[in-house]
């Protein structure tokens, strides 16, 4: 408690997680998760299936009220971090609905859909912003396609932007790797870096190790709890890992957990 | 001369076939609510079919039978016994599905059987006017005026829900996770399409009945999701051509005097299929696909 009284530091925090508590009718998801998200780094969150993960990014978004401890964002609540539009989502490739009828363009619009008014009637900024977004991620010349007929990178890259579009100060991305080609993960790769030196902050979802360990500044072990937390180099031991992946040994080179998936 | 005479003569023939109708009182009225539900049922259907409600519209509009009962027998309106139980239906299927570990549409097809009962059971019990074929099967041709003025209240309060909700909605079906992480109230936007989709059976159910209502509710927008791939165009399809189906259908059946529900569903089956043919990017034949 006593850590976070100096308001500088409380405001170049990004995410603040203290001893948070998450369960599902008594079925215990998430205990004594604490972290501290400075603003402007990129941090990995590994775990396995059912680690987790999942649960802190509902958590992080408000969608689970923790039955204990608290989540500041940007120094404030969760509540309040939502209607700010600070916390954007960046779904897996299966997690929408890709027949459904919209462009790009839409896709991308949709992430300005929080600042606008009741009738969600897009202003000459919405639309600047939405082609400025898209201008980053490269999809500028596809913006008027269909989202379904993109390739899963492209789809990627698409809501990607819509995180950009929406200004998120948090970015929330759910295993961004699966499913990319080597192009749309460089693109990715400098994206990623651009929008941290805008000084925003990524948590990326995954159990991928190869990538955290190429991309992320720090990096989260969860199992049920935070295990370990700080730079990558230091927190990346074959003890921590193995007490992630409970047991299993990865493959230190290829990084790939051989009973996972 | 002769052949100036002859054409003259096919388009009065032809003007006569479409004027001849509209000369009767019951007639027009038909043609008039058949369209106006039709358009409001094409536009909700487009939010039904993406959103993958097809199921729980079936179950709404079954719903709604014991509900549309008791509302006669006691004297009320009968859109407000509707919604009643169209919306309760709904929240009985959710209750029912996080108290138990039967699976949802187990639970969908279940509840919705059991109103259904309730209702066949009200009717034959309960001493009242109506005609329980009027409510299985629709009757255009016979709907009152008070039942008119309900249905156009219903269709004005359904497109004015849609119209100012429609982007919410789309961005509701499309991703509701987005949705709810930019504070968009998700919970809220669920019982509003469950509440406007009670009130959009109600008024499917004037003019082809209770049993075929869900296909109002899914057939136009799956036939415009084959012809487009943008939202707005597939609103603006599905509209114009659940318009078409019924004022079409109504004509078809006063002309060769068949059931007008049927009628009006049949033609929309048949839109469809044509879509499913002959849809140039997603139809099987996909025509254009060949130069």
């Amino acid at each position: 408690m006593e850590l976070f009284r100096n308001t500088d530091e409380v405001e170049a925090l990004r995410i603040q997680a203290d001893q948070v508590c998450v369960d599902y009718n008594g079925t215990l998801a998430l205990y004594d998760a604490s972290l501290k998200l400075k603003a402007g780094c990129i941090c990995g969150l590994v775990g396995m299936n059912g680690a987790g993960k999942s649960t802190f990014f509902k958590a992080l978004m408000g969608f689970v009220r923790p039955s204990r401890g608290k989540i500041l964002i940007n120094g404030s609540s969760v509540t309040t971090a939502q209607k700010d539009q600070a916390v954007a989502y960046v779904p897996q490739n299966d997690g929408v609905d890709c027949s459904f009828p919209v462009s790009v363009w839409d896709v991308v619009m949709m992430g300005r859909y929080g600042s606008m008014n009741f009738l969600r009637v897009p202003r000459e900024s919405d639309k600047r912003a939405v082609f400025d977004a898209l201008e980053r991620v490269e999809l500028v010349s596809l913006r008027n396609r269909p989202i379904g007929s993109l390739s899963g990178g492209q789809r990627k890259r698409a809501f990607l932007a819509r995180a950009i579009a929406q200004r998120a100060s948090v970015l929330l991305l759910d295993e961004p790797f699966a499913g990319v080609d080597i192009r749309t993960e460089k693109l990715m790769a400098d994206l990623f870096v651009q929008l941290r030196q805008d000084s925003r902050s990524i948590l990326i979802s995954t159990h991928d190790l190869s990538h955290v360990r190429d991309f992320c500044d720090v990096v989260v072990l969860i199992n049920k709890t935070v295990l370990a937390y700080g730079e990558t180099s230091e927190v990346f031991t074959s003890e921590n890992l193995s007490m992630t992946f409970g047991g299993m040994k990865p493959d230190p080179i290829s990084g790939s957990i051989s009973f996972d998936e | 001369m002769s052949k100036y005479m002859n054409d003259l003569f096919i388009t009065s023939q032809t003007f006569a076939f479409l004027l001849d109708p509209l000369s009767h009182e019951f007639m027009r009225r038909a043609l008039m609510i058949s369209a106006l539900v039709g358009g409001v049922c094409g536009l909700l259907s487009c939010y039904m079919t993406l959103k993958g409600w097809a199921l729980m519209g079936d179950a709404v509009s079954h719903a709604v039978m014991p509900g549309v009962v008791v509302a006669y027998a006691l004297g009320l309106p009968f859109s407000l016994g509707a919604f009643v139980f169209g919306v309760g239906s709904v929240a009985l299927i959710g209750f029912v599905k996080q108290k138990s570990r039967v699976k949802e549409d187990t639970i969908i097809g279940l509840v919705f059987t059991g109103f259904f009962a309730l209702g066949l059971v009200l009717v034959s019990k309960i001493k009242s006017n109506i005609d329980l074929m009027h409510i299985l099967f629709g009757s255009p041709l016979g709907i009152s005026d008070s039942d008119v003025h309900q249905t156009i209240l219903i269709c004005l309060i359904v497109v004015l829900v849609l119209i100012i909700y429609r982007r919410d909605l789309m961005l509701y079906c499309f991703d509701p996770t987005h949705a709810r992480s930019i504070g968009i109230n998700t919970g809220l936007l669920h019982y509003l399409l469950l509440s406007v989709l009670s009130l959009a059976a109600v008024a499917g159910l004037q003019t082809v009945g209770i049993i075929l209502v869900v296909a109002m509710l899914i057939t136009p927008g799956a036939t415009a999701y084959l012809l487009t791939d943008r939202f707005d165009r597939m609103t603006f399809i599905a509209v114009i051509s659940s318009i078409i189906s019924s004022v079409l259908g109504v004509y078809i059946s006063y002309w060769f005097d068949i059931e007008t529900g049927g009628s009006i569903v049949l033609v929309q089956t048949t839109l469809f299929l044509l879509a499913f043919l002959f849809a140039p990017r997603y139809g099987i034949l996909k025509i254009n696909n060949l130069n």
